[in-house]
C-alpha cells in the first residue's frame, strides 16, 4: 500500500515540476550548472568504465571461442551488439543512478533539512520547477554521455582484442560492421532518454520529500539509489521485450 | 493585519490546533510563545502558508487565504518575509545572491537596481563587506542578518521569524531583536514571532500570544504579563530563577 502511495505522490511530483515555470534568466544558468555538475562531471567515469567493459568484454568472448570453425571477427561483433545495446545505455545508467542519484538526493534532501525548500516555497517558488526541472533538462543531454560511452567501449574492445593478440585490427573492424542493424542505435538511444529521467526524477523524489536530519539524508541516497536501478532493470526488460522482442 | 479565525490543524490523529483565533496588528511585534509542542510552529506554518488548516480561515488584510485563487495565493506569498530558525540561506549562493534571490525571481529591475537596493538592505541590518562571502564563511548572528535582509528586500507587508534568536549569545539576540522591531516600525509590517526566549518577550513583545496544548491560553502585551493571575503562563514565562525575581521587584514596585 505504501509503494502504491509514492508511485501516486511520485506522478504528482512529475506534474508538479511542469507548473509556474521558473525565469528563463534564471533557469538558463540553472540548466547550465547541471549539465556541468551531472553530464561533464561524470564522463571521466563513464570513460575510464566503458573503456575497460569493453575490453574485458572482447577478452572473454575470445577466450571462449575455442571452436576453430566460428570466425575471429565474431569478437567484433559481440563487443558491438554488448556494449551498444546493453553495457552502455543500461550498465552506465545504473552506475549513473550511484554516482548523479545520490547527488541529486543528497543535495535536494539537504536543502529540505535546512529549510531552503520551505524558504523557496515561502517566496511563492515552485520549488520542484526551480530543483527538478534543470536536472531533467540537463538529463537531456545523458544521451550525449553514452555514445562517448559506446565509442569508448568498442574502443577498448579493439585495443584488449588487438594489442592481446586475439585477432587482428582489420579482423576486429569486420566483426564491428557485420550484421548491423541501424534500429538498434536507436534502440539504444530511446532506452537511455528514458533511463535519463528516470535518474532526474526518482532520486529527486526521494530527496524532495524526505524527513529527519543529515543521517536520513544519507539513508535517502542508499534508498534513491536502490529504487532508481530497479526502475531501470524492469525498464530495461519492459523496452527490450517491446521494441525488440 | 492578519486575522486568525478559529484554525485547526491535525495531522492523522493528532489534533495539533484546536481552534485558534486572533488578531495580529500592522506596525506591531507579535509574539507567539508556548512549551515545546504546544503547536506554535504549526501554528506559524498555516500564517505562512505551508500547511492548510482544516478549519478555519487566516485573513490578510481583508482577503482570506483559504478562497484566494491559486495564483493569488502564490502572489500574497510574495508580500511575506520569513527568517527561518537555521536562517535557510542558500548554500551555493554568496550572501549578496541569497538576499537577491527574490528581486531575481520576482521582478523585472535591471542589475544595478537589484544591487542598490541589496546594498541598501545589507546596511540596514548592518552588514557590510559581507557581500561576496558564503552562509559558511560568516557567523550566526550574521547569517540571521542576512536572512532578515533577504526577507525585506521585496518589502513585505508581512514578516515572520521562528525562533531568531535560537543559537546567538544574549547580545547578539537582543541586537537582532532590536533589528526586527525597527524593521517592524520603520516598514510598518505586520511581526509575527515564534520565540523561546523570555528576553524577547520583555524586550519587543507588543503582542503576546500563548499557546498551550493547541489552544490559546492567553494574550496580552509585555505590561500586562507581569500582571497576569494566568497559571499556566506564569508557569512557564517566570520559569528561571530570574525572571521570578523580575516579577517580584516588579510587584513590589507598584505596591
Amino acid at each position: 500500500m505504501n509503494y502504491l502511495a509514492s508511485v501516486g505522490s511520485y506522478a504528482i511530483m512529475v506534474k508538479e515540476i511542469f507548473k509556474k515555470p521558473t525565469k528563463w534568466r534564471i533557469m538558463k544558468s540553472l540548466i547550465l550548472k547541471e549539465i556541468d555538475e551531472l553530464i561533464y562531471g561524470s564522463l571521466g567515469i563513464i570513460i575510464f568504465i566503458s573503456f575497460f567493459i569493453g575490453a574485458v568484454v572482447a577478452i572473454q568472448t575470445a577466450l571462449n571461442l575455442t571452436n576453430p570453425l566460428i570466425p575471429r571477427n565474431l569478437i567484433g561483433f559481440a563487443t558491438r551488439q554488448s556494449v551498444i545495446l546493453e553495457f552502455a545505455p543500461t550498465f552506465v545508467s545504473v552506475i549513473m543512478a550511484g554516482k548523479v542519484g545520490s547527488y541529486i538526493t543528497s543535495s535536494i534532501g539537504t536543502m529540505r533539512v535546512t529549510e531552503q525548500i520551505d524558504a523557496l516555497e515561502v517566496m511563492g517558488v515552485n520549488s520542484l520547477n526551480y530543483l527538478v526541472f534543470p536536472k531533467i533538462i540537463a538529463m537531456l543531454f545523458y544521451p550525449f554521455a553514452i555514445a562517448i560511452s559506446m565509442y569508448v567501449g568498442i574502443f577498448g574492445g579493439w585495443f584488449a582484442g588487438v594489442f592481446g593478440g586475439f585477432l587482428t585490427s582489420a579482423n576486429f573492424v569486420e566483426g564491428l560492421q557485420m550484421d548491423f542493424v541501424p534500429f538498434h542505435i536507436a534502440y539504444a538511444f530511446i532506452k537511455t532518454l528514458i533511463f535519463a529521467f528516470v535518474i532526474a526524477t526518482i532520486p529527486s523524489y526521494h530527496g524532495f520529500y524526505m524527513k529527519g536530519g543529515a543521517l536520513e539524508v544519507g539513508k535517502a541516497s542508499t534508498t534513491a539509489f536502490v529504487w532508481t536501478s530497479v526502475v531501470i532493470i524492469i525498464l530495461n526488460y519492459l523496452l527490450t521485450q517491446l521494441m525488440l522482442g | 493585519m492578519i486575522e486568525v479565525n478559529d484554525i485547526h490543524k491535525s495531522f492523522g490523529d493528532t489534533h495539533v490546533l484546536k481552534g485558534i483565533s486572533t488578531v495580529f496588528e500592522t506596525g506591531k511585534t507579535n509574539l507567539i510563545i508556548g512549551q515545546s509542542g504546544s503547536g506554535k510552529t504549526v501554528f506559524l506554518k498555516c500564517l505562512l502558508g505551508l500547511f492548510y488548516p482544516e478549519e478555519g480561515d487566516i485573513v490578510y488584510d481583508g482577503k482570506s487565504y483559504a478562497s484566494l485563487p491559486t495564483n493569488e495565493k502564490r502572489n500574497l506569498r510574495q508580500e511575506m518575509g520569513m527568517v527561518f530558525q537555521g536562517s535557510a540561506l542558500f548554500d551555493s549562493m554568496t550572501v549578496e545572491g541569497n538576499v537577491m534571490f527574490p528581486l531575481e525571481m520576482f521582478t523585472k529591475q535591471a542589475e544595478s537596481e537589484m544591487k542598490d537596493r541589496v546594498e541598501a538592505v545589507l546596511k540596514r541590518v548592518n552588514l557590510i563587506d559581507a557581500h561576496s562571502k558564503f552562509p559558511s564563511e560568516i557567523s550566526g548572528g550574521m547569517q540571521k542578518r542576512v536572512a532578515i535582509a533577504r526577507a525585506i528586500v521585496m518589502n513585505p507587508k508581512y514578516l515572520f521569524c521562528d525562533e531568531p534568536n535560537s543559537g546567538l549569545d544574549p547580545k547578539t539576540a537582543i541586537l537582532i531583536d532590536d533589528l526586527i522591531k525597527e524593521i517592524t516600525e520603520e516598514y510598518d509590517i505586520t511581526t509575527v514571532i515564534n520565540t523561546h526566549d523570555m528576553n524577547s518577550v520583555m524586550q519587543i513583545g507588543e503582542k503576546i500570544l500563548f499557546l498551550k496544548d493547541g489552544i490559546k491560553e492567553w494574550e496580552g502585551s509585555k505590561n500586562e504579563i507581569f500582571k497576569t493571575d494566568n497559571q499556566a503562563v506564569t508557569d512557564f514565562v517566570y520559569s528561571s530563577d530570574l525572571f521570578k525575581k523580575v516579577r517580584q521587584m516588579y510587584i513590589e514596585e507598584r505596591n
